[in-house]
């Protein structure tokens, strides 16, 4: 590099060099690639030992997994996990009725009325802290306020999984409804429309499919908390279908119990009910991507 | 405004006017004899299915200062970063024809694009300089390619700094961050940063178009002096400055195809400076210097 | 607000009205429920603070029966297996979002995001699943191998190893930190070791008993926080410039030089804020490392094979037969791994806030 004469084209080369930074450029791309492996990995095992383990259990003499009861004794092997599928199914549709609604309705709040003004930044703040609790403490806190008082339930499972999502719901609404446009907006109050009217008719509409997908986020990893239901549903073993009232149980807490034994019965339940999970929750997720891809091509 | 007349199909005419334009007291001569650095034969540059530009042949040569002026979206940045293979940057970025550079072609697959720009360098539009200090910016360059004793690089980094008539505004804040400059500062320490890897090639994209009238017109002093050690090519949507500073310059517009409502940047004409401004061959460079477009 | 409607009739109002108090409501539910959680949880925490006092945070013997709680093996381990994973994530985060952002064909952009986040949606007590049935098992054979490798060293080896590449790299690069942390590290380690006779690494990398342990746990979580870390990394990271990322490149630098001139210095702090919200996940992931760190009592150990238990490990194993003053000092854990949690939350959100806010002054 030093002392370079203006080229006569003999001299000049152009071609690769060999050097120490170009191997150190190589060796850092080949790191990176190779982290990328260290991350597919886990994620193809996993996979792997759920389909493997669980399809022969959920599957033998179809559809048992899905409908009978789960044995009492648990060190007995045999299906099923039915009352666990209406569990989950149970408690994770009333904590989307719950946290849902008044998750939009937060969200509406914090963009349309108050915007910045202090109530509003001390709720999005509280909010916030509050996508940070740790899903035992809610299991505990709805443990101590509600299933203390009426018993083990399906609801106050919901009650837990609701407090969960509430604060995802209202963050990921928020975001949508900033994405609206004001001039639509103000196209409504134009034509005489009152706030309320212009969020209901015109902002939430436009604002829908991000709001849906945000939602559906929210629903499948709720799907899959253990924490919050464990003190909160007690262990049924037989199919309750009521919310309010009677033990239940759910496919996250039979993973955990069943998880925890040295019976081979049991844990084959537990890969069963892992697959019917993941499924469920890969499910979910997938219809989400689906409305933020239509929502990307939309616009 | 007059849309671009449509491409001739026979050399065009010659078109006799007086176009006065206020030129350099001295103009340069730029004398037929000076080697060739860059040869272009046929260039064209695609991204995606897009075509930016086509039809580029010329020949840009040795401590000269050539100059790209044209229309907005007329190409002349893209052929531009052709010449230090900077549409690598860009995904879905294709280059047809030749580019030789001394002989050798540009695209070629034995080529190494950080080989390339080694010796062709860049400034760009906004100043961009790392948010290091003075001297770690200038060191930068030498310091990639090898270069470790302090006493060098302290040498390298003055030397640079003088000739990007930066040394004597900053000398004693080396050590300070270069974001803390001025903007015309900034500007001439990435042309020190860019002329401290001692390229042969030094390429401007709109240099001064971020800049006020006095540091523009320090920049243009300072490619005169610069261009007794480099070759230097510009692209300017100033004419002005064209005329001013280069020694031959190319003149670029759009073309639209109605086939497919493309618009293409053809070259139109590549003259010595001082004939494109008061005498051009093609009545399109014409319409452009007399503002009838673009 | 400008555009504000107001309104001429009467009973339009009340319905306009109600709406803003039902939405108004749905936000205050926010600040409503986190009152209550801190004022019931604190409240049904004093029974077992009144008792222990600050011993609670600082004595090891938690026996039930003998209404003891010393809680500081249940802090060190949701600490350790949570400082364990983050080391493990990062750098593999780090370069998977750098991987991603930098060097892979921008069409293969999105699957690559894809896979990432397939991770994320897996719930967390599948992972644990997998690792008590599946991993702890297998690696509790990779333990051992290295368990009886470092033992079998002599003492001085490992720090003057260290301190080897550590100096090595320092001599390329007087900046590089990886280069001081390893000498210093290593620096360190040997001058313990001359001093004192004792070499820590066997005392790192102990006996494995089984496979659950603080590195088995430490591994799992790492595994869950890599799509967290490596989102909010890939978003800081192309923050940067693109004619920053031009000037390095003009100047004849390779793409890896690229990266250290105008990648990095840009991207910072955001990484570290990055860094720190993995480090909070990680600290409040309850299932998975409840079913893989082992639940063993009582220990404060350096030693990452070697079981140990964690906040809320405790809690969800020991909940079921536990008596009054027993569940009180559980929800103190809880209380505890709140606090913990939210303090880290709340500063990687800053850091990650005003990173991205100067970059995007900067650009």
């Amino acid at each position: 590099m030093t002392g370079m004469e203006p080229t006569p084209a003999t001299a000049l080369d152009l071609s690769a060099r060999l050097s120490w930074r170009v191997a150190k450029n190589a060796l850092m791309t080949a790191l990176m690639v190779l982290a990328f492996l260290v991350v597919a990995v886990p994620l193809v095992a996993i996979l792997w030992s759920v389909i493997g383990k669980g399809m022969s259990t959920a599957f033998a003499g179809f559809p048992d997994f899905f409908i009978k009861e789960i044995p009492v004794v648990s060190r007995r092997p045999g299906p099923g996990m039915g009352p666990a599928i209406l569990g989950t199914l149970m408690v994770t549709g009333a904590a989307t009725l719950l946290a849902v609604p008044i998750g939009i309705l937060g969200a509406v709040y914090l963009h349309e009325y108050g915007v910045t003004s202090k109530f509003a930044r001390l709720v999005r703040f509280m909010a916030m802290v509050m996508t940070g609790v740790p899903s035992i403490v809610m299991g505990l806190f709805v443990y101590i306020v509600w299933t203390l008082r009426t018993g083990y339930s399906a609801f106050g499972g919901a009650l837990a999984l609701a407090c969960l999502m509430l604060p995802v719901v209202i963050g990921s609404t928020e975001q949508m409804l900033k994405l609206v446009p004001a001039h639509l907006r103000e196209a409504a109050y134009a034509l005489g429309a009152s706030k309320s009217r212009t969020i209901m008719t015109v902002v939430l509409p436009a604002a829908l499919p991000g709001i849906v997908s945000g939602s559906l986020l929210a629903i499948a990893r709720a799907a899959g908390e253990t924490a919050p239901l464990l003190f909160a549903l007690g262990a049924a073993t037989a199919y309750n279908p009521h919310l309010f009232d009677g033990a239940s149980t759910a496919l996250s807490v039979q993973i955990f119990a069943n998880a925890n034994t040295s019976f081979v019965g049991s844990q084959e339940r537990a890969w069963g009910a892992a697959l019917t999970l993941v499924f469920l929750t890969f499910f979910i997720t997938l219809v989400a991507r689906i409305f933020t891809s239509r929502l990307a091509l939309k616009r | 405004m007059n849309p671009a007349p449509a491409p001739a199909a026979s050399p065009p005419a010659p078109v006799r006017s007086r176009l006065s334009f206020p030129t350099d007291p001295a103009p340069v001569r730029a004398t037929d004899a000076a080697p060739v650095v860059f040869d272009l034969q046929a260039l064209e540059v695609y991204y995606g299915s897009f075509r930016a530009v086509r039809d580029v042949t010329m020949q840009i040569r040795k401590n000269e200062i050539t100059a790209f002026i044209g229309p907005s979206g007329c190409g002349k940045t893209t052929v531009l970063r052709c010449l230090n293979r900077m549409h690598d940057v860009i995904p879905g970025a294709r280059v047809r024809g030749t580019a030789m550079y001394h002989g050798i072609d540009l695209y070629g697959p034995d080529v190494s694009a950080t080989e390339v720009r080694r010796h062709v360098g860049m400034v760009f539009q906004k100043p961009n300089p790392f948010p290091k200090s003075i001297y770690d910016n200038i060191a930068f360059g030498p310091r990639v390619n090898g270069v470790k004793d302090k006493k060098r690089l302290d040498e390298i980094v003055e030397k640079s700094l003088r000739g990007a008539a930066l040394w004597d505004e900053v000398k004693d804040r080396l050590q300070h961050s270069a974001l803390g400059i001025s903007g015309g500062q900034q500007q001439r320490l990435c042309i020190a940063r860019t002329i401290a890897v001692e390229p042969e090639v030094v390429l401007m994209d709109e240099p001064c178009s971020a800049l006020d009238p006095i540091a523009t017109t320090r920049i243009e002093d300072l490619m005169r002096e610069l261009k007794s050690r480099f070759t230097i090519v510009i692209v300017t949507h100033n004419m002005q400055q064209a005329a001013r500073v280069s020694d031959r310059t190319a003149f670029f517009t759009v073309e639209l195809d109605s086939a497919n409502d493309q618009r293409t940047g053809i070259l139109v004409e590549y003259d010595r400076t001082s004939k494109m401004f008061a005498n051009p061959s093609d009545e399109r460079t014409e319409n452009y210097m007399t503002g009838r477009f673009g | 607000m400008a555009s504000e409607p107001f309104s001429l009739t009467g009973s339009g109002n009340r319905a306009d009205t109600g709406f803003r108090w039902m939405a108004i409501g749905a936000a205050s539910l926010v600040l409503l429920i986190l009152g209550l959680i801190a004022l019931t949880m604190t409240n049904r925490s004093l029974p077992v603070l009144s008792r222990m006092g600050l011993d609670f945070f600082t004595t090891r013997r938690w026996s039930a029966p003998d209404g003891l709680f010393g809680a500081l093996p249940f802090i060190w381990g949701t600490l350790y297996t949570a400082v364990i994973a983050v080391a493990l994530a990062v750098p593999v985060s780090l370069a998977v979002a750098l991987f991603i952002t930098q060097v892979a064909p921008p069409l293969l952009k999105r699957p690559l995001v894809y896979v990432i986040d397939l991770l994320a949606v897996v719930p967390s007590v599948v992972f644990g699943l997998w690792g008590v049935l599946v991993l702890s098992g297998r690696i509790q054979r990779v333990y051992d191998r290295v368990h009886e490798g470092v033992a079998a060293m002599p003492g001085f080896l490992i720090p003057v190893i260290v301190l080897a590449i550590g100096a090595g790299l320092l001599l390329t690069s007087r900046r590089s930190l990886v280069g001081w942390v390893l000498a210093v590290g290593g620096l360190l380690l040997l001058l313990y070791f001359l001093v004192s006779g004792r070499s820590i690494p066997p005392l790192v990398f102990g006996p494995a008993a089984q496979g659950r342990s603080f590195a088995t746990a430490g591994v799992i979580l790492a595994i869950m926080i890599v799509p967290i870390i490596t989102s909010l990394a890939r978003e800081v990271i192309e923050t940067t410039p693109a004619t920053d990322k031009e000037a390095a490149l003009a100047l004849g630098a390779t793409r890896w030089e690229m990266i250290q001139a105008s990648v990095f210095p840009h991207s910072k702090g955001g990484l570290v804020g990055a860094v720190m919200l993995g480090l909070g996940r990680a600290m409040g992931e309850t299932i998975a490392a409840a079913l893989v760190i082992g639940s063993s009592l009582g220990q404060v150990t350096l030693d990452m094979f070697a079981s140990g238990n964690s906040m809320p490990a405790v809690i969800a194993n020991e909940w079921g037969e536990a008596e009054s003053l027993h569940k009180s000092a559980l929800i103190a854990l809880a209380v505890t791994l709140f606090l913990i949690t939210i303090v880290v939350n709340l500063i990687a959100s800053a850091v990650v806030r005003r990173s991205m806010a100067r970059s995007a002054g900067r650009a």
